[in-house]
């Protein structure tokens, strides 16, 4: 770290919508969303992977969408409804694609998990909205596997678990009730 | 990562004021290159000007077919837009080749134009480069540069340009719309980005007091049949070795109009201008594509581990370039 080229920049207020939950903070502008919701909320089920936007380890949904929240800064993302792992649980239980990853053991460390199954439930909801990916064809926009293995290649699993990963997801993708759940 | 004064812009108009404001400011996009580059101290910027809340999000349609991609449009976006996959399919195949969907989702039509390098010595803080400190020597010359550019290089800097979308846009002779203290201004993307010579630490000819508002894809209504292909160390998730954009018509077997551009060759975005030029009116076969190669990689010089790409280079774009040709004759 240079200190040299620091400059006294005071912290700036910042709303955050996290999970349903409103958050006044004061934060540093340098700071990144993947930290405020670990350090300042105590969400510490978002992980930091690499912190360089390689691994997915910190995905999050802003507005329904995934982002890597490593390289997110903070302040950026004032107004916005952040919905981490910690969110997707209702009164119902856990959200399909979470309860589908136990069933097929979709981890083993469990290191990258939270970040697999908000970047799954992310990715059903693009496929849905007719985004196209790489492997996509011309016209046809079928979930096949090979498209959830390129749709979900932004999420590195150390220890290899991605079969049971894959599983769960084409189960999930495979239910009507994933998509009848709310982020 | 160096602490900054952050300032969210209110209006396009008053970006260029900003910017000048003070020492090292920069525009904040998606974030997705500059916070990483800011993490590992190779930016630090006195002040980030956050331009995401700003009206450059649309996706609008100009006369004949062309569209004017706003400079906040996210990657995503404009990959999955309609009439970009319509008309312009090789744009929307390039984007989907690029990073991955958390990445796509945050970056910017206007921050993918101003991505820096990927070389690693640019990356390592212990390495001598000259993109990060002009005159301190390159690292990359004779050390591991099997990544690294075979065209257009110098001896001051070797690195490439990372960016997919940009190679389409190429292809497509895109208009890059900037704004000002002077006012806007057009500058074609072929013109955009700079190749190193004796200045690696400049990437781009916007000034420093210019934004980047607007990409305008001009109509090009033999862009339906066009084509992105990369080669990587990956399926998925990886950055080019070697990429080609091409859009290609043909009438009775001969080449009409030829567009083509390579990724993961150059500091920029390489037009093939010479192979262009040699194609026009030639017999759409793979022995004019192979001829037109060679002579687009004639200039080309290899360092020390990166000679396969000129080989392979030649042949992804026979390929590329031939798969249009029955696609094209097939319509």
């Amino acid at each position: 770290m240079s200190s040299g080229s620091n400059v006294a920049v005071a912290a700036v207020p910042v709303s955050l919508h996290v999970n349903g939950i409103l958050h006044n903070l004061q934060l540093e502008p340098r700071v990144s969303l993947l930290d405020v919701l670990r350090e300042t909320i105590g969400l510490t089920g978002t992980k930091k992977g690499c912190n360089q936007g390689a691994c997915g380890a910190c995905t999050v949904l802003a507005d329904g969408q995934r982002i890597n929240s490593c390289l997110a800064l903070a302040v950026q993302y004032a107004g916005l409804r952040i919905t981490t792992i910690e969110g997707l649980v209702s009164s119902e239980g856990l959200h399909p694609v979470q309860a589908a990853f136990v069933k097929h053991d979709g981890f083993q460390c469990g290191y990258c998990t939270p970040g697999q199954i908000c970047s799954a439930i992310g990715m059903l909801a693009e496929f849905r909205n007719g985004c196209p990916s790489a492997v996509t064809e011309d016209s046809s926009l079928t979930l096949s596997d090979e498209e959830i293995r390129e749709r979900m290649s932004g999420n590195v699993c150390r220890c290899g678990a991605y079969k049971g990963i894959f599983d769960a997801i084409r189960e999930t993708a495979a239910t009507s009730e994933s998509e009848a759940r709310p982020q | 990562m160096n602490n900054f004064a952050y300032t969210r812009a209110e209006s396009v108009a008053a970006v260029p004021g900003l910017l000048t404001s003070g020492p090292r400011n920069k525009i904040l996009g998606g974030g997705t290159n500059l916070v990483d580059l800011m993490r590992e101290n190779i930016e630090q910027p006195g002040g980030l000007i956050d331009i995401t809340r700003l009206p450059l999000a649309e996706i609008t349609d100009l006369p004949e077919g062309g569209l004017r991609v706003g400079a906040l449009v996210r990657n995503s976006q404009l990959a999955a837009h309609q009439h970009v996959r319509e008309r312009f399919p090789v744009l929307s195949q390039a984007i989907l080749m690029g990073a991955s969907a958390q990445l796509r989702n945050m970056a910017t039509t206007g921050g993918n134009l101003m991505q820096r390098t990927r070389c690693y010595y640019f990356y390592d803080s212990a390495a001598r480069c000259n993109k990060r400190q002009p005159g301190a020597g390159c690292d990359a010359l004779e050390g591991h540069n099997r990544i690294h550019a075979i065209l257009g290089s110098s001896d001051a800097c070797i690195a490439t340009h990372p960016s997919d979308m940009c190679v389409a846009m190429s292809a497509l002779d895109a208009v890059v719309q900037v704004t000002g203290t002077e006012g806007p201004r057009s500058i074609p993307i072929v013109d955009f980005h700079r190749l190193p010579g004796d200045r690696p630490d400049t990437d781009t000819n916007l000034r420093p007091d210019e934004l980047i508002t607007a990409v305008d894809l001009p109509p090009l209504a033999f862009a339906t049949n066009s084509l992105y292909r990369k080669v990587r160390d990956r399926a998925s998730y990886a950055f080019a070795i070697v990429s080609v954009a091409a859009v290609l018509e043909t009438e009775n077997g001969r080449i009409g109009n030829v567009r083509l551009a390579l990724g993961g060759v150059a500091h920029k975005p390489w037009r093939a201008a010479i192979a262009e030029k040699q194609l026009h009116g030639e017999p759409a076969t793979e022995e004019s594509f192979r001829r037109a190669a060679e002579a687009e990689l004639a200039p080309a010089r290899a360092r020390k581990h990166n000679g396969f790409k000129i080989e392979l280079a030649k042949r992804l774009i026979v390929s590329v370039l031939s798969e249009l040709s029955r696609k094209g004759t097939a319509q």
